[in-house]
């Protein structure tokens, strides 16, 4: 890597500012009705479209397509800052910047950003990302979804699955085998829009966790798309959905940060007040031990990942360093909830308690956008090549 | 936020590291098998200016920055953990605190040969009924006219047996607690000063670690570090420096054991296929890397933050804490990738993993560290 001008663990005033208004944003508009709408399955699309109007929505797309125009790091930020409050808000607000709006602003033609962009970008539309199908999960390169071309069109079949953001996004990265021939160099992404003939999504599924979040299947019946909605070329689209995933895996890194953030106030807050054997339990050892190695992992975890950021697209160790700051962030965080869950007792098992939603919303980190498993292939490919 | 090396700091990483690898990687296993403090290797750092490093070069130092002095304990521990500790105790725990609360003259007097590795330092607070409870320490300190009589005992003092100055830390008034800890400068040579034998240990075998005696033991005022009863919190402020030293000592050995063990699996063939092929070895090198990166991170974040002035407590106990405990675990999944021949010492494997296990215990055990974390974050 090319010298820099040295260290600087200091974010910038504008990134200082933006984080502060985020987490005032989200105190005032998502804090209220937490509770309800995980249980009714609710995705406060209202507070959405504010933030759409704030430019969270279209953060990474340059301003000359509608978005904010921001760098990788500052879109963590928000996703952090987000995540703390409503996990369910953040990821809908990560794949629709990251896996969504990322890869049309880096493979599309002009034509398609000026068509796509702008209004997913403002947060009028949500966008989503058609990667993988009930049988191919992290072995992405087994999908069986075909697009054949017919004349300027392609014609999708097939079914996608676990897609954030299907019943209610607009357009959709799809990625589709257009010669089954030529194996994972045969793969290439196209954007579908939900108003193209032959497109249905799926009911949201029932999750454990992050329930205020639409997820569904995407179904492909002689799904015609337009030839120019094809991302890049023809058998490129495994390496998009492959840098794209890089990209966005600094988002959830983020968003198990926010959630890490939280449990240990959470925790914090539990064991001042509760009392036992005549003390706050925070005065017990045992639960301050527990409570410095949250904060600790906590620091480690927000380090690798604004590190991640802020080295993104520009170095050519950035993919494994996403790859290191996903894994690790979204692993400490389920150890941070599980840790303030055990904190709170018996009162962490009930649903009055924050730490109950958090401990279910938390536990996808380590799965989608990539398993642990998948990270550390990744991440060994990196040590072990050359 | 930017983490990236200036010319500068590449450049001095860039020489540690071949001085590393051609003068202290070397004699690495001679001296953990012998446990003879390395002199010549103290002399050959102090002409690289590697013996104070983040002191001003008006003091004899060689006036970088403090992540700087990171680098530098990181590759040299990579080679060798115990010429690591040996470097962090002179600069962390002498040279720190002479720089942060001598006077100018014992700056002239002490701080300049220390930095300019003419002098070996060494740091005498623990005792044998006082260790993570350094308060409790029953060295004492008694005024006589113009001089100090102290008396008592230290153990455990890194570089003792080679050391030419001791920072010895003694009570005023043991019934004031704390409060009565005064901290000297202590010439070696000065009679009633005895020293112990070698000390044979787990790991870091050749840090000239011993105890040391002090018997009607005679010291001048001017030779007083700071104010009488302001000792305490000049050891506190001095292991806040010395935490971000052993962090980096803990990341050099981390990486060292992480690379013979990635090529060790590369080399190593068992069931038709080098071993690095297998999934599980593949998955511990991962995780192995991620802990390194994490606590080089950490560790870094702390000297940043101690060279923007103002606290770092917090940051230098996170990365102490981390880095330390990410190293026993890094280096025993490298004995594990190593097999039985990790055990042996034909490989450098062992080493690491007994070289490790110190720095979860030296300058504040793990338990200490986080009770200052929780400290600080109950108090936000």
């Amino acid at each position: 890597m090319p010298p820099g001008s040295g260290l600087d663990f200091a974010l910038t005033e504008e990134q200082e500012l933006l984080r502060a208004e985020v987490r005032r944003f989200a105190e005032e508009r998502l804090r209220p009705g937490l509770a309800e709408r995980d249980r009714s399955h609710e995705l406060p699309v209202a507070v959405l479209r504010e933030m759409g109007e704030m430019g969270l929505l279209g953060m990474l797309v340059a301003e000359e397509y509608g978005g904010a125009g921001q760098d990788p790091l500052t879109y963590c930020l928000a996703v952090e800052e987000v995540a703390r409050v409503c996990p369910s808000t953040a990821v809908t607000m990560s794949v629709t910047n990251s896996v969504c709006q990322w890869p049309i602003q880096r493979f599309g033609s002009d034509e398609l950003r000026r068509r796509v962009l702008p209004e997913l970008a403002a947060g009028a539309e949500f966008g989503g990302f058609g990667l993988t199908e009930p049988g191919s999960g992290s072995d992405a390169g087994a999908m069986q979804t075909v697009a054949r071309r017919d004349g300027d069109d392609w014609i999708l079949d097939g079914q996608k699955a676990w897609i954030t953001n299907a019943s209610i996004g607009k357009w959709f990265v799809v990625l589709a085998r257009t010669d089954p021939a030529a194996g994972k160099r045969g793969i290439s992404a196209f954007v579908v829009g939900r108003e193209m003939p032959g497109f249905a999504a799926g009911a949201p599924e029932e999750k454990m966790g992050l329930r205020a979040s639409v997820t569904g299947s995407l179904f492909f019946n002689a799904c015609r798309v337009p030839a120019s909605h094809l991302l890049d070329a023809e058998g490129q689209g495994l390496r998009i959905a492959f840098a794209t995933l890089d990209h966005s895996r600094l988002g959830i890194a983020a968003q198990a940060v926010g959630i890490h953030q939280r449990a240990l106030e959470l925790a914090l807050a539990y064991a001042r007040e509760r009392v036992q054997f005549g003390v706050p339990i925070v005065e017990h050892q045992a639960v301050r031990f527990t409570l410095a190695r949250m904060a600790t992992e906590l620091a480690a975890a927000r380090t690798l990942t604004r590190h991640a950021a802020a080295l993104s697209e520009r170095s050519p160790e950035a993919g494994r360093l996403a790859s290191e700051a996903k894994l690790y962030a979204s692993e400490a965080a389920n150890r941070a909830c599980f840790d303030a869950l055990q904190i709170h007792g018996g009162n962490g098992f009930s649903e009055e308690y924050e730490i109950a939603r958090l401990y279910r919303d938390v536990r996808v980190t380590t799965i989608y956008e990539g398993t642990s498993e998948m990270q550390r292939l990744v991440i060994a490919r990196h040590l072990l090549a050359g | 936020m930017r983490i990236e090396l200036s010319e500068e700091q590449l450049l001095l990483q860039d020489t540690v590291r071949r001085f590393a690898a051609e003068v202290v990687a070397p004699r690495a296993k001679e001296i953990d098998e012998s446990g003879v403090f390395p002199r010549e290797f103290f002399a050959r750092a102090a002409e690289l200016g590697l013996t104070g490093v983040a002191v001003p070069e008006q003091y004899g130092g060689a006036g970088m920055d403090v992540v700087s002095y990171c680098l530098v304990i990181e590759e040299i521990s990579r080679a060798c953990a115990s010429s690591g500790v040996i470097l962090s105790v002179n600069n962390s725990l002498v040279c720190d605190p002479i720089l942060a609360f001598g006077t100018e003259e014992q700056k002239r007097e002490f701080l300049t040969p220390l930095a300019a590795g003419e002098k070996i330092g060494c740091f005498a607070l623990t005792e044998p009924d006082a260790g993570s409870d350094a308060a409790a320490l029953r060295t004492t300190a008694r005024r006589d006219g113009d001089d100090y009589l102290l008396d008592g005992s230290k153990v455990f003092i890194t570089n003792g047996l080679a050391a030419d100055v001791a920072i010895v830390f003694a009570s005023v008034d043991l019934s004031r607690g704390h409060k009565g800890i005064t901290a000297f400068l202590v010439p070696m040579d000065t009679p009633g000063l005895t020293r112990g034998g070698h000390q044979y240990k787990l790991g870091v075998q050749a840090s000239g670690t011993t105890e040391l005696f002090f018997e009607n033991l005679r010291v001048p005022a001017r030779y007083r570090l700071g104010d009488e009863g302001q000792g305490f919190r000049i050891a506190m402020a001095t292991l806040d420096g010395g935490r971000i030293g052993i962090a980096a000592q803990a990341v050099g050995i981390a990486r060292g054991a992480f690379e013979e063990a990635r090529r060790y699996a590369r080399e190593r063939q068992q069931f038709g296929r080098a071993i690095a092929e297998f999934q599980t070895i593949q998955f511990y090198l991962a995780d192995m890397a991620v802990e390194i990166d994490a606590a080089r991170l950490l560790t870094w974040k702390a000297a940043w933050k101690k060279q923007q002035g103002g606290r770092y407590s917090l940051e230098a106990a996170q990365a102490k804490l981390f880095a330390s405990e990410a190293a026993q675990r890094v280096t025993n999944k490298a004995l594990q990738i190593h097999g039985g021949y990790g055990y042996t010492r034909e490989y450098n494997v062992e080493r690491y993993f007994r070289d490790a296990r110190i720095t979860e215990i030296y300058e504040g055990t793990s338990e200490i560290q986080k009770l200052v974390i929780a400290e600080q974050i109950l108090r936000a």
